[in-house]
């Protein structure tokens, strides 16, 4: 009844071991609060907020200590009552390992909640709701971290003809959208319910990838239940065939709808819009119970004893995170995500944020260091696991020359950098750090080249300012002549020179003044060593003079610049 | 010998008035290629080209009274941009204009600063706030760094920073390989 | 009617004026760096070409050999060409600057082009008609755009490639004209089929 029947296909993709069952085992448990939170502000695609809060002062669980900057960006609370020890940089979980400004928290344990309210969405408008979910922090858990508030707005039709609800979740060693669908499947329909009403949308498509079997099966309950209330079958659970990257945004619409968005375009102007479950989930908390996002289900696993699941408070340190796991004497990196996508953290000491849906513990043991790379033979691998169409080789050609331009020509914008053409390469060209660079340098140029025209529209209007003022002082200075002139009409002679005013009168006779003190002084100045010269003398120093004004003169044309 | 003149004066008189013709006819106005050029330049309006700004120097490009390689703060990057814009031969950057340095900002040490409004008038982009016998403040959002607020300050408040690296402005970097990973960390 | 055919396609491949008969070379080394420029060189030249080669025909007909002032055929299809090439340079500028800037010097080169003297002369000794001149002349030109477009997008990929030092730029360009050249001169073989 709830189970979708027609599937479509997506082409390319891998199937890597996937390496899930050692975190499902057990059920979700709460991470205990550690000694110290270190919640970054900028935690989101867009602006980064500006921080509420300063240090000394205290703050209650689920406290906003950063505000959004505009409207594209997101809200960031306090995970837990405490007071702010400071509000300084400190390493991100970036590949960069460069610091950025957080806000360290000592909890004090008494996990004081501020008065939460549910927000009635059904009576605010459209536009109300979409701050509220901003100001509550929610913002896409499937990695990507785009604020939830923007995709929750119907594009220009008003409606929706399909949610996308992705569960897939492809990515190896991930579980935490599988058990939260096992054991909170009933809070993310409830979530998705919301998210129906506020776009309007016909169908809710539940995507979820067929080695969770129960998930799926957790899921069909809660979605006939749904159906039930709603009336109608429009909550539908879609078992997809397991393969990486079935999770992708585009690859699940066009595996549960058959429709593939084009280069450039958006899900929305097809009728499809696409969030993760657990965004499903945070929406329901933030609206039905009034909790901001502070904490999400994270997935530990690799090199540990035991894998698991917890639910964790943003700005707990990782390393904390993993010694529940009892990791294993070897490891010697964090990984942030999966395998395939995840990113390698600079240090043990970086917190969990918003974008953290897998710490991986891995060891040399566990992920080899690649092979050395050897050179593309163009076997076109590449292109046949590609899952957005692209040709890999041609972007990893260009980009490894630099050549941006041809890169961006292949579009390499449409890559989703999931990683299937590096795992497939048989020479072991690791092609997503290629486009990587490639990307971030060609946002960096646009970037230039913004400034760069603000800076050109700035001085164009400046110099139109300069030719402006000149105009308006000569304006005013003939408007002063002419009143000059009919005051002293006698003088007619003086009034034709522009500028006679007995002022301008003054600060010439000064000038004069002063230029006459000037060359008096001058004049008193003599160079000592040309006084009382003897005949001789001078006929030397007149010789030394004419042969300087020679080489002068022959000089002159080699300084000419278009010598 | 007569016929051979006559024939081929009367040849240059045809071809000379078809040509004549034409250059009227397909007269060109203005240059767009100026533009192209100009959006290549980084619009520091420095003046280290020998040109007062940046469109003067894009003119002289075009015109072929400049080199491509008078721009420091384009860069290598601006002249192979120019070079392949115009169908020109790469040439590094002319040490004469200067050298290209790391992106920076002037920030002006408020406690020196005496507002004499000097740098106010030097700067290209109005990225100077102050006003007369008030202290000065540049809005670093909009400074191009061409160092033109410098040799006006009488008491040399001003100084260029560099802009440092952030999360956001972060570049990954260009994938090296390594011929032994394993040895290569272990060093 | 075939024997039409036959002149284009003998022009285009068997004798590609460029990589056969060898002519035009400096635009081809010169102007074959990008694609774009590529085809802008080759359109303009198959315009001068096919113009030039009408032109003369009909100096050659009713002005040189008339006046039995053959011996001036070369001077004088020098100064046509060279004014139609004047010609073509005043429209490009007009229509396309970008292309005129980026041609530069080498258009303007187009009149000492030696493909575009040569095939008008080889019009005559060939003793073709009008119309054979006039497709004789355009079938040439197309030759010389096709080496021209075919090099031009070798170069664009070569330039990312990983080149021994000691090959680059020209030396390797050489190279690939020369094996260009070599895979040409298999049209030959296409005479069997006459």
């Amino acid at each position: 009844m709830t189970a979708l029947q027609r599937l479509f296909k997506f082409n390319g993709g891998v199937k890597p071991a996937y390496n899930k069952e050692a975190s499902t085992g057990l059920p979700i448990a709460v991470a205990p609060t550690p000694t110290l939170l270190v919640i970054p502000l900028h935690q989101s695609i867009g602006g980064p907020p500006r921080p509420l809060v300063k240090a000394g002062e205290r703050v209650l669980k689920g406290q906003r200590i950063g505000d959004a900057d505009g409207n594209v960006s997101s809200a960031v609370h306090a995970s837990t009552s405490g007071t702010v020890v400071a509000v300084e940089m400190r390493l991100m979980p970036h590949t960069s390992g460069l610091s950025a400004m957080c806000v360290v928290i000592e909890p004090d344990g008494r996990n004081e909640w501020i008065p939460r309210q549910p927000f009635d969405f059904r009576s605010a408008s459209p536009a109300a709701s979409r701050d509220f979910l901003r100001d509550a922090g929610v913002v896409g858990l499937g990695g990507a971290v785009f604020p939830s508030h923007l995709k929750l707005n119907a594009g220009k039709q008003g409606k929706l003809d399909v949610l996308v609800l992705n569960g897939a979740e492809c990515e190896p060693f991930i579980t935490c959208d599988d058990v939260l669908m096992r054991e909170r499947p009933e809070e993310i329909i409830k979530g998705a319910v919301i998210m129906r009403e506020m776009l309007s949308a016909g169908e809710v498509l539940i995507g979820i990838e067929d080695n969770k079997p129960a998930a799926i099966a957790a899921m069909e309950i809660a979605a006939r239940a749904a159906n039930r209330v709603a009336g109608a079958n429009v909550y539908k659970v879609g078992s997809v065939p397991t393969r990486y990257p079935a999770g992708g945004a585009k690859q699940l619409i066009r595996v549960l709808t058959g429709i593939e968005v084009p280069h450039g375009e958006r899900s929305t102007d097809y009728g499809v819009q696409c969030f993760n479950v657990g965004t499903a989930y945070a929406i329901h908390e933030a609206i039905e119970l009034g909790q901001p996002l502070i904490s999400r289900i994270v997935t530990v696993a690799g090199n540990v004893g035991q894998a698991r699941n917890y639910e964790v408070l943003f700005g707990t340190p990782m390393k904390d995170l993993v010694a529940l796991c009892a990791p294993l004497p070897d490891s010697d990196r964090l990984i942030m995500g999966g395998p395939m996508m995840g990113f390698r953290m600079p240090g043990d000491d970086v917190p969990v944020v918003k974008a953290t849906n897998c710490v991986l513990v891995g060891s040399t043991a566990l992920f080899p260091p690649p092979p050395p790379e050897m050179p593309c033979i163009r076997c076109g691998e590449c292109a046949k696991a590609c899952p957005a169409d692209l040709q890999p080789f041609e972007m990893y050609w260009f980009s490894r020359a630099k050549i941006f331009g041809k890169a961006q020509e292949y579009n390499l914008f449409d890559c989703i950098e999931c990683g299937c053409c590096a795992y497939v390469c048989p020479s072991r060209i690791p092609l997503v750090d290629y486009y990587r660079f490639a990307k971030s340098e060609i946002w960096a140029r646009e970037v230039e080249k913004e400034a760069a025209d603000v800076a050109r529209d700035r001085y164009e209007f400046r110099l139109l300012r300069e030719e402006r003022e000149k105009q308006e002082k000569a304006a005013k200075l003939a408007a002063k002549t002419a009143a000059g002139r009919e005051k002293a009409a006698a003088a007619l002679a003086e009034a034709a020179k522009p500028a006679a005013t007995p002022e301008e009168d003054a600060k010439k006779a000064l000038i004069a003044a002063a230029l006459e003190r000037a060359r008096t002084e001058k004049a008193r100045v003599h160079p000592e060593n040309t006084a009382d010269l003897t005949p001789e003398q001078q006929a030397e120093v007149t010789a030394i003079e004419a042969r300087r004004a020679e080489i002068r003169e022959m000089a002159k044309p080699h300084l000419r610049p278009d010598d | 010998m007569l016929e051979a003149l006559l024939v081929m004066a009367l040849g240059a008189v045809v071809l000379g008035a078809a040509l004549g013709y034409a250059a009227v006819r397909f007269r060109v106005e203005g240059d767009p290629l100026v533009e192209k050029i100009d959006a290549i330049l980084p619009q520091t309006q420095c003046g280290q080209c020998g040109f007062p700004g940046c469109k003067p120097y894009a003119t002289a490009i075009a015109k072929g009274e400049a080199e491509i390689n008078q721009c420091p703060p384009g860069g290598e990057e601006g002249i192979h941009k120019l070079a392949d814009l115009l169908g020109r031969e790469f040439k590094p950057l002319s040490a004469e204009h200067g050298i290209e340095k790391p992106k920076s900002v002037a920030v002006i040490d408020e406690q020196a600063c005496i507002g004499c409004t000097l740098c106010i008038q030097a700067c290209p982009v109005d990225a100077i706030v102050g006003a007369a016998k008030q202290m000065h403040t540049i809005v670093a959002k909009q400074c191009t760094g061409c160092e033109l607020c410098l040799p006006p300050c009488p008491v040399d408040c001003i100084s260029m920073q560099p802009i440092g690296e952030s999360v956001e402005s972060w570049k990954w970097k260009y994938p090296v390989f390594k011929i032994n990973p394993t040895q290569r960390e272990a060093a | 009617m075939s024997s039409y055919l036959f002149i284009i396609l003998g022009a285009v491949l068997v004798n590609n004026v460029v990589f056969v008969r060898i002519l035009g070379l400096c635009p081809f080394m010169g102007v074959s760096k990008k694609l774009e420029t590529a085809t802008g060189m080759g359109a303009a030249t198959t315009f001068v070409l096919t113009m030039a080669c009408g032109a003369s025909f009909i100096i050659d007909r009713w002005l040189l050999i008339p006046n039995q002032l053959e011996y001036l055929r070369t001077l004088s299809f020098i100064v046509t060409i060279a004014a139609i090439v004047q010609l073509t340079e005043l429209v490009i500028q007009k229509t396309s600057p970008l292309l005129h800037q980026v041609l530069g010097i080498y258009l303007p080169l187009i009149t000492t082009n030696c493909a575009v003297l040569g095939i008008p002369l080889l019009n005559v000794s060939l003793r073709h008609n009008f119309l054979e001149s006039l497709l004789f002349g355009f079938g040439s030109a197309m030759g010389f755009t096709l080496a021209l477009v075919l090099f031009g997008g070798i170069r664009e990929r070569l330039e990312a490639a990983d080149v021994p030092v000691h090959f680059r730029g020209t030396a390797i360009a050489m190279i690939t004209a020369g094996l260009m050249s070599l895979a040409f001169m298999g049209f030959a073989g296409l005479d069997k089929y006459k």
